[in-house]
């Protein structure tokens, strides 16, 4: 008899440990699981096997340029905010070789490369993670040309995510309408609560990597303590950020006095465009050997705060911190929008956490609002 | 797959020096199909690759009235221009594109076209100023000012002299400083303006050259009844991608590879590093 599975759009639960078996049907169906893991006093994302590789029994504590882990009263595996590292990791590489060429007979010949590309299967991804994805896929494949890299990375990828229930004291999800509840695109979604994982299926694929692993209908008993548990998080959430008219706010306040102000403390490092989960600004490198008969390129991340990103012949466009720093800024809470129909903003607050001097995007817009030229 | 950050190989036919540091380059595509399917625009800009030292932008310098040939005008400013000037007859590059919205030769139709060039800033007007010589009887009077530092810093001087002899093109040309036996017009370029007779209500004027000079010509054009919308302009920005996917060339909202790189001075105003 076929084993019965959950219908999508159902909510199931299922135990704590059979998120191993869920791990093992993603692996017998050809996925490279990736997700959060502990490593060098952060929680980063890497390969994953076993379930015993979640930072169980680990959170995070985050303030403005200040992260660090603590350990929990209870072995929660997913007790956790965003991590520096976000999914771009796979979908955007920091390095890819685009092509090879060789030159035969004085002709070069161009080889694509090829890139082995694994079915990701991401797992732990949270609501502000998916509606950054979102966002790069507007980047990269939609218009009239599209990236076939990132749509040979993105296309396949099976997604396990997470609902929030604690908030870092950097996020601000809320204000961006971007979460702490992911409301789809998600394959599976879990709520994890003290005894037991609520999931959501969210496609026939997350339904079918349930098999086996003794799943039940939730109550609604289970429903309610998942909801309040993600609710919760919401109600936490320290940060915020107002959005009403917030691209017309910025456009008219580019001589605010503000972007001196913020230059001076601002070191122009670029974490935060790292870090960042919708940053896509890339340069390519050209490698050659030494008789320059066979060459590579690569396609690396850049950072619009690279003193040498906006340079042509003559000198660089936005030389100075304040030029560039207004330049992120506005890009990613305004001219994005112009763009691709969206904030590049998903409230995730890794550029709040990660910026050396703790520069808090919030506060920088808040001191634009407060004092407003126009 | 269609991949847009693959290149075609296309070889140098021949190259020719402009000025001490500057050089034209003829090329041609070693795939006849992908030659051929090579549609561009005037404006456009091409993604040359020097395998080994990389990938720049480069406008288009030759007319899509004359597809034989595929010229971009270079001067040699780092290392991916200096390779290029070294290569020789017969060596290979990379090309993507084109790219970008190139000049809209439409709308110019039954116009008097003013080009204002300076240095090489001719180079992207060529394109057009071919592309309406060859298709002389669609556009009305054709007015070409055109300046440089010294008189070694004009470039395409045979075609200076041909458009200079043509009755059906007014050209006139200064040098910011003369040399010994410089007998013509010495002066930033505004100052031709005082010896041509301009209709700005029929007019589209095209403008390119370092940005001191857009500044200063865009000042007179607007001063003598040019609408902005009439005053056309294509930016430099290095534009590394080419498809809006990079970042590099953004300002404001604009994306100079995908929005540009031609835009007209209404649009322009409106953009904030």
């Amino acid at each position: 008899m076929k084993p019965s599975l959950p219908r999508v759009a159902a909510s199931v639960v299922v135990s704590k440990a059979s998120l191993q078996k869920v791990f093992d049907n993603m692996r017998v169906s050809g996925f490279s699981l990736v997700g959060p893991t502990v490593r060098e006093g952060a929680i980063v994302l890497d390969e994953l096997t076993q379930m015993s590789e979640l930072p169980v029994g680990w959170s995070d504590l985050q303030a403005p340029g200040g992260y660090r882990l603590e350990r929990t009263r209870e072995p929660q595996y997913f007790a956790y905010s965003c991590g520096p590292q976000s999914w771009k990791k796979y979908l955007l590489p920091a390095r890819l070789k685009l092509f090879s060429v060789e030159k035969e007979n004085g002709n070069w010949r161009v080889q694509p490369a090829q890139n082995l590309v694994p079915r990701y299967a991401f797992i732990g991804v949270r609501a502000c993670e998916l509606s950054a994805i979102a966002i790069q896929d507007r980047v990269f494949m939609t218009g009239e040309f599209r990236d076939p890299h990132y749509a040979r990375r993105r296309e396949p990828i099976f997604i396990l995510a997470v609902q929030c229930t604690q908030s870092a004291s950097t996020c601000f999800c809320v204000s961006m309408k971007t979460g702490p509840r992911a409301a789809g695109g998600f394959d599976l979604a879990l709520t994890e609560l003290p005894d037991t994982f609520v999931v959501e299926v969210g496609s026939e694929a997350g339904s079918e990597m349930l098999r086996d692993t003794a799943w039940a209908p939730a109550t609604a008993f289970d429903l309610g303590r998942a909801t309040q548990a993600c609710q919760r998080a919401g109600r936490e959430m320290q940060r915020q950020m107002r959005t009403d008219d917030l691209p017309g706010l910025l456009y008219n306040n580019l001589e605010h006095p503000r972007w001196d102000e913020v230059a001076t403390r601002c070191l122009s490092c670029a974490n935060c465009t790292q870090v960042c989960p919708t940053c896509f600004c890339v340069n390519v490198e050209d490698h050659s050997n030494l008789k320059a008969t066979a060459a590579e390129r690569t396609r690396v991340w850049d950072s619009c705060f690279a003193l040498d990103f906006s340079h042509v012949h003559g000198g660089n466009i936005r030389p100075t911190i304040r030029s560039r720093y207004r330049q992120w800024l506005t890009h990613k809470l305004a001219s994005w929008i112009d763009q691709f129909g969206v904030s590049g903003c998903v409230g995730c607050g890794r550029c709040i956490t990660w910026c050396p001097v703790g520069i808090d995007l919030t506060e920088e817009v808040q001191a634009i609002r407060d004092k407003a030229i126009k | 797959m269609n991949d847009v950050f693959l290149p075609d190989i296309a070889t140098l036919v021949k190259a020719w020096d402009e000025t001490p540091d500057t050089k034209t380059f003829a090329w041609r595509f070693r795939d006849l199909k992908g030659g051929k399917d090579f549609h561009f625009l005037p404006g456009q800009f091409l993604e040359l690759s020097v395998f080994g030292y990389g990938e720049a932008p480069f406008c288009i310098a030759s007319s899509p009235t004359r597809p034989d040939a595929l010229e971009t005008t270079v001067r040699r400013t780092g290392q991916l221009t200096d390779a290029l000037h070294r290569l020789g007859n017969g060596d290979e590059v990379g090309i993507r594109g084109p790219f970008g919205n190139g000049f809209d030769a439409e709308a110019a139709r039954g116009k008097d076209l003013l080009f204002v060039g300076g240095g090489i800033g001719l180079a992207p007007l060529r394109s057009l100023i071919w592309n309406a010589l060859d298709e002389r009887d669609r556009f009305g009077k054709v007015t070409i000012l055109y300046g440089a530092r010294t008189p070694s810093d004009l470039v395409y001087r045979h075609e200076l002299k041909e458009w200079e002899e043509r009755s059906d093109v007014e050209l006139l040309i200064t040098v910011d400083w003369a040399a010994p036996g410089w007998t013509g017009n010495v002066g930033v370029v505004p100052v031709l303006f005082e010896k041509v007779t301009l209709h700005p209500e029929s007019t589209l004027a095209y403008v390119c050259g370092p940005p001191i000079m857009i500044r200063f010509v865009v000042r007179d054009l607007l001063a003598r009844g040019f609408k902005e919308e009439a005053v056309i302009s294509t930016l430099e920005r290095m534009m590394q991608c080419g498809i809006g996917k990079c970042n590099h060339c953004a300002i404001g909202h604009r994306y100079v590879c995908r929005d540009g790189p031609v835009f007209n001075y209404s649009q322009i105003r409106e953009l904030v590093e």
